[in-house]
């Protein structure tokens, strides 16, 4: 069925079909989509009178043993900070889509950007690991919704959603019959009559679940460093150690939620790698270049961070990479290759406006091939 | 047997310390009222009280400074049973940072009883003051004293709608006192003055807290006893889908495009100018092609300019962008401005469509002049211009826009739809 949509519908609806149970906003654009289709679609919708009231409502609901979905832009997503890591150690599952748009601070709210993925890979005091899984196309905003809900139940962990203005704002033609069919996520209980230790890990370094309205078995949640019973202990080994498994947790279990589109072309030495708003522009000239004669692959991550030793991986079999992000100082290459990018990685970059494929391709014909 | 609520004989505070009678108290209130272990939800903030949590054998949960109030609203409000008694302790600092949430929190009449241990000092950083210690009171970093009266944390959340707030004395048996909060639903709340001996006293020597109050004008009364007004969680499980069948785009028509064709609409805010790209979008899907469609327009929506790009092709479409468009349709003074880059930028294969009540720019687009807004009206002009590059490019068939233009409100005019079938002859 072809159907005039933007990407705020289809996320929402994937979150709800995904199992997500309620959404709690602030309003901001460009995330104001997302806001108004909740409403008309979460089974509970609730306006927080701030995005600090906002994460913590939701932090509330998920220890109630709720699935909590926000939408947000930067100027929220700062003020949510603290709360996002208080989430993050008590290991509450929730869902915060990021939409970006142009900063610093108020920035212009109506137009797009990529600029906040450093902040989120140094969001934790210590720098921890959390998942963010970003959209790239129309239906990411289906598939990588339903994952990112997915993730946080399965890893009991806050999980970023991170897209931006124009793909949840444009709107487009669709197929909606093209949709795989989302199932609600199952949730586990922990369930054996023994005592329940509320951060005790399985064999994925997950802890066992229970809300905090259970009548079988004590629970515990907190923020500050715990050890496994809950209990607050400062610098405590067992504490200590508690803290690094919520980062284990994260890391090691990368392949359970590991996304990304890799188009290979044999011939090329040239990898064209883009993410988010910016990607599509780079299948775009992709395609373009290989009409053209000149073969490239197009490597697409989804799961952004933490970055998987598989991406270096698929990045060392080429010459030469053109990294192409709307942003200006080229924030994803620097987590990729450091300050100091090596010589065959080039970038593009832009702000207050998307990358346009031409200059894409102008970068890519600079080298190699 | 009574259920013990706290497993220790030692409770973490300093000696003579106010919290310990919060704390002990809290236990005897709740074997007054016979509510289980499980049963309760103790929710603490950050600063000496809030390290109780361990001593407690109910739920617990530690969140951070400031936030225990909002946290314990989403668990109230997530748990959704007003069987289930959440307390929250809260010092006079937390109150301070976390003011709102207390407001809001007895706003929405969630289900709790906070329960405030005013010691006029933030005692876990050092004694310095909050925003309710009381005018006069001296703390370590201010042995002036404090210039002005706290906030009366009480009468704030009375006025903005708690079921029942009360401010007691924090000296010998107050589990009754609590124990009346801890049995309201609806949202309640106990301010317990009381002493840190730490940095209160050794600031404020030979201090009687009976005697502060009394000084201070501080009221120790109940403030608010009203019918309990409780929050209820709305659960809607009858919710469509997003996708309703009215959605779907038929193709039924045909187009002429072998290449997409990227436009750009530019005029005022209020005249049509999004909804007239919606309607060509559509007409653009009844004939089987692939759309895009951005909006642009200043963050107040109602005044200057309004504009729009769309993309229409017979393949699907990548990259939305359109820095330089095919077509660019300007129906007013605000269009042109917002739309002077891209005609100065447009080459000789471009075209621009421009009102004729408008200086035409210079360009090297091709021009095409007409009279929309005096012959159909400002409101319909971007709709009219629409229709004239139809006429003019053919590239998908009349009969769509035509259809979409009919199924929309402005077909209501009988004026116009007669006028419009008129001209471009549908
Ligand atoms: C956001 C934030 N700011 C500051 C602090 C530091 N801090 C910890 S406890 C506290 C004040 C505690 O005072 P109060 O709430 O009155 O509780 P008391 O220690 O007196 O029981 C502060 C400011 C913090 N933890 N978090
Ligand atoms: S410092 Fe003050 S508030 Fe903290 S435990 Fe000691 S006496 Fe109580």
């Amino acid at each position: 069925m072809q159907a005039l949509i933007d990407g705020s519908r289809l996320m929402t609806e994937a979150l709800v079909k995904a199992g997500a149970e309620v959404f709690i906003g602030y309003p901001i654009t460009p995330a104001n989509n997302l806001y108004l289709f909740s409403g008309k679609r979460f089974k509970t919708f609730l306006a927080a009178p701030d995005e600090i009231t906002t994460l913590q409502w939701m932090s509330g609901f998920a220890a109630a043993g709720k699935l909590p979905v926000t939408a947000t832009s930067f100027p929220g997503f700062a003020l949510m900070l603290e709360s996002i890591n208080m989430a993050y150690m008590m290991e509450l599952p929730m869902v915060i889509v990021l939409v970006q748009r142009l900063g610093p601070a108020t920035g212009t709210a109506t137009s797009g950007a990529q600029g906040d993925i450093a902040l989120l890979n140094g969001m934790l005091s210590g720098g921890y690991s959390i998942p963010v899984i970003s959209t790239s196309e129309a239906n990411d905003c289906w598939e990588m919704a339903e994952n990112a809900l997915k993730t946080a139940v399965e890893l009991r962990t806050p999980v970023i959603l991170l897209t931006s203005k124009e793909e949840v704002m444009t709107q487009f033609s669709f197929d909606l019959d093209t949709l795989k069919e989302i199932k609600a996520v199952e949730r586990k209980y922990y369930s054996s009559d023994g005592k329940f230790i509320p951060y005790k890990r399985d064999e994925r370094g997950v802890p066992e679940f229970l809300p905090v309205n259970n009548d079988r078995h004590q629970v515990r949640y907190t923020a500050s460093t715990h050890n496994e019973n809950g209990i607050l202990e400062g610098i405590t080994p067992g504490a200590l150690n508690n803290t690094i498994s919520i980062n284990k947790k994260i890391e090691k279990n990368i392949d359970s939620y590991l996304y990304y589109d890799l188009e290979k072309d044999d011939a090329s030495d040239t990898l064209l790698v883009s993410y988010g708003i910016t990607a599509n522009a780079a299948r775009e000239a992709a395609v373009r270049l290989r009409k053209e004669g000149r073969p490239v692959s197009v490597f697409i991550p989804k799961t952004l961070l933490p970055i998987p030793d598989k991406y270096m991986n698929i990045m060392s079999g080429y010459s030469n990479i053109v990294i192409a992000e709307e942003n200006h100082p080229g924030l994803y290459r620097k987590l990729l290759f450091g300050v100091k990018a090596p010589t065959n990685v080039h970038s593009v970059n832009a702000i207050g406006r998307m990358i346009n494929p031409d200059e894409i391709i102008e970068e890519v014909k600079k080298h190699g091939n | 047997m009574e259920t013990k609520f706290i497993n220790t004989d030692t409770l973490p505070f300093c000696s003579g310390c106010g919290h310990t009678t919060i704390s002990r108290n809290t236990e005897k209130a709740l074997q007054k009222i016979g509510l289980n272990l499980l049963d309760v939800i103790l929710v603490t903030d950050i600063g000496c009280h809030g390290i109780i949590d361990k001593a407690f054998d109910t739920h617990t949960v530690h969140g951070l400074h400031g936030r225990s109030v909002a946290l314990a609203s989403g668990i109230s409000a997530g748990v959704n049973n007003p069987d289930k008694k959440v307390i929250v302790y809260i010092g006079d600092g937390g109150a301070s940072i976390g003011m709102q949430h207390l407001l809001d929190a007895a706003h929405n009449g969630y289900n709790m009883t906070v329960v405030v241990h005013n010691n006029m000092l933030y005692g876990m950083t050092g004694g310095q003051p909050s925003e309710l210690t009381p005018k006069g009171f001296k703390t370590p970093t201010l042995p002036q004293g404090a210039t002005h009266k706290g906030y009366d944390i009480c009468g704030l959340v009375a006025t903005a709608g708690a079921s029942y707030v009360s401010r007691i004395t924090g000296i010998g048996d107050i589990s009754d006192q609590l124990a009346e909060a801890f049995s309201r639903t609806g949202f309640s709340l106990v301010e317990v003055m009381e002493i840190c001996p730490s940095y209160g006293v050794k600031s404020n020597p030979g201090i009687k807290l009976k005697t502060l109050i009394e000084e201070a004008g501080i009221e120790i009364k109940v403030y608010a006893d009203n019918e309990p007004k409780a929050f209820e969680t709305q659960e809607r499980n009858d919710l469509p889908s997003l996708f309703s069948p009215s959605l779907e785009i038929k193709e039924e028509f045909t187009h002429r495009l072998d290449k997409p064709v990227r436009l750009f609409l530019s005029g005022t805010a209020g005249e049509g100018v999004q909804s007239a790209a919606e309607m060509f979008i559509r007409a653009g899907m009844r004939c089987g092609l692939q759309g895009t469609k951005k909006g642009s327009y200043p963050v107040t929506v109602g005044v200057g300019f309004s504009a729009s790009n769309l993309i229409l092709s017979p393949e699907p479409i990548f990259y939305t962008g359109a820095p330089r468009p095919d077509v660019i349709l300007v129906t007013s003074e605000d269009g042109i401005k917002f739309a002077r880059k891209l005609i100065d930028n447009a080459g000789e294969e471009a075209l621009l469509i421009i009102d004729s009540t408008l200086e035409t720019p210079k360009t090297r687009a091709r021009v095409v002049s007409h009279h929309f807004r005096e012959h159909f009206g400002g409101r319909n002009a971007m709709i009219t211009a629409l229709f004239e590059y139809l006429r003019q490019s053919n590239i998908i068939s009349m009969d769509a826009l035509k259809k979409q233009f009919m199924d929309s409100k402005m077909a209501a005019n009988t004026k116009l739809k007669a006028l419009i079938e008129e001209t471009f002859g549908i």
